[in-house]
């Protein structure tokens, strides 16, 4: 898959993970899995990104002794969500004009 | 390699680094770790599962932008003494110049690339004008007592066409290889900026 496009829909991905609530690194993995894989690695630059484009915030909270960070979607990153919807109705369309079955015009 | 030994290693590749991204992506990746511990893994397994330092910090590198990086390596890091700014004053019709030479020559490199790439497009287009106005001129010339000319004339026309078309293609190959060749060399200067500091 294109580079810029699998960047852009993991964005949108990690987005949809603390939508309904704020969630944690590890938590977020865990919940894309069965959709989609990703890598610590990979998320931390998103989550980085997002954050820098206030796209999330992000609080510190104690757990079991330790510190935690869990993020928090902020209204723009809930307004991506949906524009990113809004796109893919888009594609979908394009996707199903580009493999419509022969016959259409008989 | 347990946690401890895993964090020290990425803490002092990315040393370069400003200190709070620094402590940033520590922080991140400890809590990882800790949270794998915690869903019953053992320490050595939860640390291989967060991936290879190197990996991490070639993924993070390539998000930072160069100046940025250099921003922060020559940022002292404690405040300046009065004879250090003394120096820096009296010594700055030497490092002024030779700076503004390090970032004149990082932009003719870029410069170049890009002239590679435009000057190889410039040539596809001039082979395909030359094709198109051979055959004109072929065309055009109607003493039939030159047809050798005029098929001398057509034959360069599609050969020139024919060039421009493999050019183009060839082209676009050449310019994405150079694209790529600058971003890896750009992620070596990176990897050289944040890495030195550790050996200082």
């Amino acid at each position: 898959m294109d580079i810029q496009l699998k960047r852009g829909l993991l964005e949108v991905c990690v987005l949809a993970a603390i939508k309904h609530e704020d969630s944690y690194g590890y938590q977020i993995i865990k919940d894309m899995k069965p959709y989609v894989e990703i890598s610590e690695s990979t998320l931390y630059p998103i989550l980085r990104r997002l954050e820098g484009a206030e796209l999330l915030t992000v609080r510190t909270v104690e757990h079991n002794g330790r510190l935690r960070k869990y993020y928090h979607i902020t209204p723009l990153g809930l307004q991506r969500i949906e524009d990113f919807k809004a796109e893919w109705e888009e594609i979908v369309s394009i996707y199903q004009f580009v493999t419509r079955e022969g016959g259409d015009h008989e | 390699m347990n946690k401890a030994e895993f964090l020290a290693a990425l803490r002092s590749e990315l040393s370069g680094l400003p200190v709070d991204d620094v402590q940033r992506t520590v922080d991140f990746y400890d809590e990882m770790i800790d949270d794998y511990m915690e869903e019953g893994m053992y320490e050595a397994e939860a640390v291989s599962s967060v991936g290879s330092v190197h990996n991490i910090v070639a993924l993070l590198l390539a998000e930072t932008p160069l100046p940025k990086l250099v921003h922060a390596k020559v940022k002292p890091k404690r405040p300046l003494k009065a004879w250090e700014i003394v120096l820096l004053v009296l010594g700055s019709p030497v490092w002024v110049p030779l700076l503004l030479a390090g970032v004149l020559v990082i932009l003719a490199c870029y410069a170049v690339l890009w002239a590679i790439i435009v000057s190889l497009y410039a040539l596809d287009f001039s082979l395909a004008l030359l094709g198109v106005a051979f055959i004109f001129a072929a065309c055009f010339q109607l003493n039939s007592q030159q047809i050798l000319s005029q098929l001398f004339f057509v034959g360069i026309g599609l050969v020139s066409g024919g060039l421009s078309v493999f050019l183009f293609f060839a082209s676009g190959k050449i310019a994405a290889w150079i694209l790529r060749l600058s971003k890896h060399a750009v992620l070596t200067v990176k990897f050289h900026v944040v890495k030195k500091e550790a050996a200082l």
